[in-house]
């Protein structure tokens, strides 16, 4: 989801800028009244399509930005008896309690082991896969694949889990009844922490690297031709084509969604990791998130899970700005 | 064209990796529909099944006989349905008007939305909302706080960009205002679009799963997704809901296995369905702007 968002936005900001340009040009060119004047008399003549974005604002008025101001709460012994207004300051309390506490490193680790594997291991697979898909001559196949390869991205991770449990699953599991008919042992595919991460990479390719190749196949889709009969002339052969005409040609691409996937370090799948968790790997499994949870609305220590919550938007927040900051010096449009 | 044995040897060995793919994707789904069919006394009496003897519909009839999922399927219905239609009229109304070139403060509305996509305040201050709006337990805690998000806002609005401003012009000449214009030019004439962004929507709603968690107290509340994890995980290990590990002692014996993979198929039937319509959409709907040159 994270690629098809980011590249759907990036590509705005140049009609973007277009319109908005020529848009305050228009009002600028107007009489000589002042600003605020004029803001009025366009606001009023508009106020219809005021009233059509009114809910919406109100949505991201009420859901985005209102909770923001109740990051202070980081600063309070926040008590949901004592409410916002008679909870006591502390300042830095929790802040100093999170970061040394042993969770910390722990929760850091878990994230960033989870995120560099999902980087390493899943982030080629779309490409490779779009590379083959792009090879395919019939359009039947193409079909039949793309239609297959896309479905699981709009199952829930509860379906998802439930297959994984009736596939992997110790003594239920498929796999570990055909080991155990073959004469071996059951294998902990679910419950072995040393497997665990694997897992979860290996999950995230079955439900979402299909649907990841939308977007490189639309790159590969607009790769001038010309240049494919141009290489044949010279006598490249398919290879050769791939390495010199496709592979150039959704480098850029493939940089800038690299570069903005680094930028989601933080970010591990919170429903993936919640739902297949279990006592035996939670200490490999927990993260961020499932830490918040826990500790906030099953604890009902919600200062402290706050600071927690807080460091992970903070860290979250720099990272996309940097991410999007080198996608820049790369010659490319960032996320906004 | 005569290709060379090369050419149609790499043509072969793409044709049987993806192949191969497509398998490994169909395969799981196909193990579930198998045992979700399996009749339950052969499942019980054997150790191994690929494909069964004997086939069953028990564990279907079971489950839709229980009135804690069929309620939870009545619940994610309806967040299907009503959550779509407010979601499609308050982003579509939000995201034509954003397209409009006379809205004045547009790019501070946009710039405002775009930020949402960039920090997340977090879980906490979420849930410390939610509680005081009052809507701890309602439906409304499911709906409300997935009513839109900027990435959908974006994408709608790119959409409307495209369409003619002569259209607006001339419903203006004729007496509408911007409201009239909105509900009887924009909307009919995108509704293939608001179709598209409505399934997108439906499909999000049903796939409800942590703010049921989050939110909801009530059993009769519980979006399906819940029930399901409920049923699916908790029911094999000793935590489970008393009215969940219920559900799965059937009086018939039929094992825990047949019902929950029932459960999953049902669950999974009406994606399933709209799927093919979904398919048709999805590819030009994130594609909208998304290529440059």
């Amino acid at each position: 989801m994270i690629m098809q968002e980011v590249v759907v936005t990036l590509s705005q900001s140049n009609t973007e800028h277009a319109i908005l340009a020529s848009g305050s040009e228009r009002e600028r060119g107007g009489k000589k009244r002042s600003r605020l004047e004029r803001m009025k008399v366009i606001i009023a003549r508009e106020k219809y399509l005021y009233v059509l974005a009114l809910p919406g604002l109100l949505f991201f008025l009420i859901f985005k930005y209102f909770p923001i101001w109740g990051l202070a709460l980081a600063f309070q012994n926040y008590s949901p008896y004592l409410g916002f207004w008679g909870s006591e300051w502390v300042g830095l309390k929790y802040f100093y309690d999170f970061f040394t506490n042993p969770d910390f490193l722990l929760l850091f680790r878990n994230t960033m082991a989870i995120s560099l594997l999902n980087i390493m291991f899943f982030f080629p697979v779309p490409i490779v896969l779009s590379l083959l898909i792009n090879e395919v001559r019939s359009l039947k196949f193409k079909k039949t694949i793309q239609t297959i390869i896309y479905l699981p991205h709009f199952l829930s991770w509860v379906i998802i889990a439930g297959i994984c449990f009736i596939i992997l699953g110790q003594s239920d599991g498929i796999i570990n009844k055909i080991i155990v008919e073959l004469g071996g042992q059951p294998i902990g595919f679910l419950t072995e922490p040393n497997y665990f991460w694997g897992l979860l990479t290996a999950q995230s390719i079955w439900k979402e690297a299909g649907w990841g190749t939308i977007i490189f196949l639309a790159a590969l889709a607009g790769i001038n031709q010309d240049l494919y009969e141009a290489a044949q002339i010279d006598g490249a052969n398919r290879w050769k084509q791939m390495l010199n005409v496709t592979l150039p040609g959704i480098k850029s691409t493939i940089i800038v969604l690299l570069i903005l996937r680094l930028g989601q370090v933080m970010e591990v799948g919170f429903e993936q990791v919640y739902l297949m968790m279990s006592s035996p790997v939670s200490h490999v499994a927990d993260v961020f998130d499932t830490y918040v949870y826990r500790t906030g609305i099953q604890n009902g220590r919600f200062s402290y899970a706050t600071v927690v919550g807080i460091f992970k938007s903070v860290v979250g927040l720099l990272l996309v700005v940097m991410a999007n900051r080198l996608a820049k010096k790369f010659g490319e449009e960032g996320l906004y | 064209m005569k290709h060379s044995f090369g050419y149609k040897f790499t043509n072969g060995m793409i044709y049987a990796v993806l192949s191969l793919i497509g398998l490994v994707t169909l395969l799981p789904f196909l193990y579930v529909i198998i045992i979700s069919f399996t009749d339950p006394s052969e499942y019980l009496s054997k150790s191994l099944i690929l494909i069964p003897e004997k086939w069953s519909f028990s564990s279907y009839r079971y489950i839709l006989s229980t009135e804690m999922f069929i309620r939870s399927l009545g619940v994610s219905a309806f967040l299907a349905i009503v959550g779509s239609i407010i979601s499609i009229m308050i982003t579509s109304a939000l995201s034509y008007s954003l397209s409009r070139r006379q809205f004045f403060g547009k790019k501070f509305f946009l710039l405002a939305i775009l930020m949402t996509m960039l920090f997340n305040p977090g879980m906490i201050p979420n849930f410390l909302l939610v509680e005081s709006m009052g809507l701890m337990d309602t439906i409304w805690s499911l709906i409300l706080p997935a009513v839109t998000s900027a990435w959908y806002v974006f994408l709608m609005r790119n959409f409307y960009q495209e369409l003619p401003e002569e259209l607006e012009e001339a419903a203006k000449i004729d007496g509408s205002n911007d409201i009239g214009v909105f509900f009887k030019i924009m909307l009919p004439i995108s509704l293939p679009a608001i179709a598209a962004f409505g399934l997108f929507f439906a499909v999000g709603f049903w796939n409800t799963y942590f703010n049921g968690v989050l939110y909801i107290n009530s059993e009769e509340l519980r979006p399906m997704q819940v029930v399901l994890q409920m049923m699916l995980i908790q029911a094999s290990t000793n935590v489970a809901d008393p009215s969940v590990a219920a559900m799965l002692q059937s009086e018939q014996m039929l094992p825990p296995e047949t019902i929950k993979m029932a459960a999953v198929v049902v669950a999974s039937l009406p994606i399933i369905l709209v799927y093919p319509f979904l398919q048709k959409y999805f590819v030009k709907g994130m594609l909208v702007g998304s290529i440059k040159g």
